[in-house]
């Protein structure tokens, strides 16, 4: 019994030990890194002089930064509540739909998501492109202004928002999808005995069934959106990235265009403790909702 | 029931069907879009009315993106970076998983914890440490720098060690009693019991690592090694205002990804609900 356990103990650190290594060296040691080289004035390479906390202390008097977290903030506020909204509106239409037609129409909603940042940042830039652009053609049809709208301030946060809705929302859909299919049809078939109207049954019935799909979307989503980069950077090349910055731009910009390693940390890890408090709290949140059901 | 009462049904039903399939044409429409602008003249694509059918069909501009610019070795680079993390994504995945779901071992459940936290971490905040690790393996511009930081899925561990626990235990009883070894029942048993969620999620860790921009975009400094997602935005030179061209160069870069969905579509959405943890 004995040497079976210990002979179970070395196959499993066999079967364990490619994943820990790689676990612990792309994992473990940069977070580490990372928490150490933020008190130092390192830069992106090479090592540094101990400053303590004096690459905190100077973040919430740099109005680059500030710009970033409010960016980073309202992109949250645009992105996260309409985007699920946007999705579970989308998935309670599909999800009426039957076999091929339902697949079909799945498929042009979720095709985007598929794709790579750059395709859908060039397929959009062309869309809106200023002189040639399709929307503008549409605006010039309605007699309104043309905007060059990803170099104005004011479009720009949205106007990204907008595209990222589009392009992620196939996600969300797919999951509000799976959630509809597992509220049994026999509840639903009660409530028609019951004459429930339409508005009813989805308040009383579908809305409730659902709550833990929703709140799943929206936390998806809320982690994925305070780390937004690749959008705004694509959309800001020849604007204006220091109008447009957001925490990870920040990160980039600091360690990799300004060669300040230890700056940026500071702001990383500002980044990564922000992540791990709302998924911390995410974790919570859930675990109260299905202890209340 | 009511005979309007069923007709008012049909009625909202109806309206709610060709609402949900109108935007639906309309969602893809950009895509549409960007597809019928590469296969335009380039005269054409700015001309300053919507037409929505090329007057002038042309294959000319992949033609010139494949043969004039460096798309081939982008090509090259992203599918051998996608198959290389899938690869060792997947097996390292299975291996952990296994033995997380059928092993008794010292510090099992601090692994597990390790796995479940490793879900809060933003891989984006790592960034500047990354770089300096593969900077200092002189990985910078090889497929292996592309590759490491890449490499870590922990939810695909997640989702093996879900489908190994189902597995009923007779199986391995039986296998045991005819003094087959851990590797022996891992392979002959789970893993071909469990083949249709393996592809399902090599299919999804490709498209993850196809797409992928930051990492990618970050260890790159030369053009030769750029994957196709970031060389069709970084070499804007090589197409100057070409509009179509460059659209053309995006269709090629989305263009596996796009396939491999169309083709697969059951399994990458069933991996996709999987990864969010719904059980399909």
């Amino acid at each position: 019994m004995l040497t079976n356990r210990r002979k179970d103990a070395f196959v499993a650190a066999v079967l364990v030990a490619p994943f820990l290594a790689i676990y612990l060296l792309v994992f473990v040691w940069p977070t580490i890194q990372m928490f150490g080289i933020s008190f130092t004035d390192a830069p992106l390479i090479g090592s540094g002089d101990w400053v303590g906390t004096e690459n905190y202390e100077r973040l919430p008097k740099d109005p680059r930064f500030r710009t970033a977290a409010w960016n980073t903030a309202y992109f949250v506020l645009l992105t996260v509540l309409p985007g699920t909204v946007v999705a579970l509106l989308i998935g309670l239409g599909i999800s009426r739909l039957k076999g091929r037609l339902q697949s079909a129409i799945l498929a042009l909603f979720f095709l985007p998501y598929i794709l790579p940042v750059s395709v859908v940042y060039l397929i959009w830039d062309w869309v809106l492109n200023f002189q040639f652009g399709i929307l503008m053609h549409i605006l010039d049809l309605f007699g309104m202004d043309r905007i060059p709208i990803m170099k104005t301030r004011t479009w720009f946060m949205p106007a990204v928002a907008v595209v990222t809705i589009w392009w992620t929302a196939g996600f969300s859909i797919l999951l509000f999808l799976a959630g509809l299919r597992a509220i049994p049809v026999e509840i639903y078939e009660a409530a028609s005995l019951d004459n429930a109207g339409r508005w009813t049954t989805f308040r009383r019935i579908t809305w409730p069934l659902l709550w833990p799909v929703t709140s799943l979307v929206f936390t998806i989503q809320l982690i994925a959106q305070l780390k937004i980069f690749d959008q705004v950077y694509l959309f800001s090349v020849g604007g204006r990235p220091n109008d447009n910055m957001v925490l990870v731009y920040y990160v980039f910009q600091r360690a990799f265009q300004q060669d300040q390693g230890g700056r940026a940390a500071a702001v990383a890890v500002t980044l990564f403790v922000l992540v791990v408090v709302v998924s911390v709290l995410q974790f919570q949140l859930l675990r109260l909702a299905g202890g209340r059901k | 029931m009511t005979r309007p009462g069923i007709q008012t049904v049909n009625l909202w039903g109806g309206l709610i069907t060709f609402l949900t399939v109108l935007a639906a044409l309309l969602w893809a429409f950009p895509l549409y879009w960007g597809v019928i602008s590469s296969l335009k003249p380039e005269d054409e694509v700015v001309r300053p009315f919507i037409e929505l059918w090329p007057e002038n069909l042309t294959f000319d501009h992949y033609l010139t993106a494949l043969t004039t610019s460096q798309i081939g070795s982008w090509y090259l680079n992203s599918v051998a970076v996608a198959v290389g993390v899938t690869v060792i994504t997947i097996v390292t995945s299975m291996l952990c998983g296994y033995a997380l779901s059928q092993l008794q071992f010292p510090g099992r459940k601090a692994l597990w914890w390790l796995i479940l936290a490793s879900f809060m971490v933003p891989t984006q905040a790592l960034i500047i440490n990354h770089f300096v690790l593969v900077s200092q393996l002189g990985l910078i511009n090889t497929w292996a720098g592309i590759m490491l930081p890449q490499l870590i899925h922990p939810v695909i561990i997640i989702v093996y060690k879900q489908f190994f626990d189902q597995v009923p235990k007779d199986f391995r009883e039986a296998a045991v009693m005819d003094n087959a070894g851990e590797f022996g029942i891992l392979f002959k048993i789970y893993l071909p019991m469990n083949w249709g969620v393996t592809t399902a999620l090599s299919i999804v860790t490709f498209i993850w690592t196809w797409n992928a921009f930051l990492w990618p975009f970050l260890s790159v400094t030369k053009t030769e090694m750029m994957t196709m997602p970031v060389g069709i935005t970084q070499v804007n030179d090589a197409f100057g205002v070409y509009y179509a061209r460059q659209l053309a160069a995006a269709v090629l870069a989305g263009l596996p990804v796009a396939v491999a969905y169309l083709m697969f579509q059951r399994k990458v959405t069933e991996a996709i609900t999987l990864s969010a943890g719904i059980k399909g």
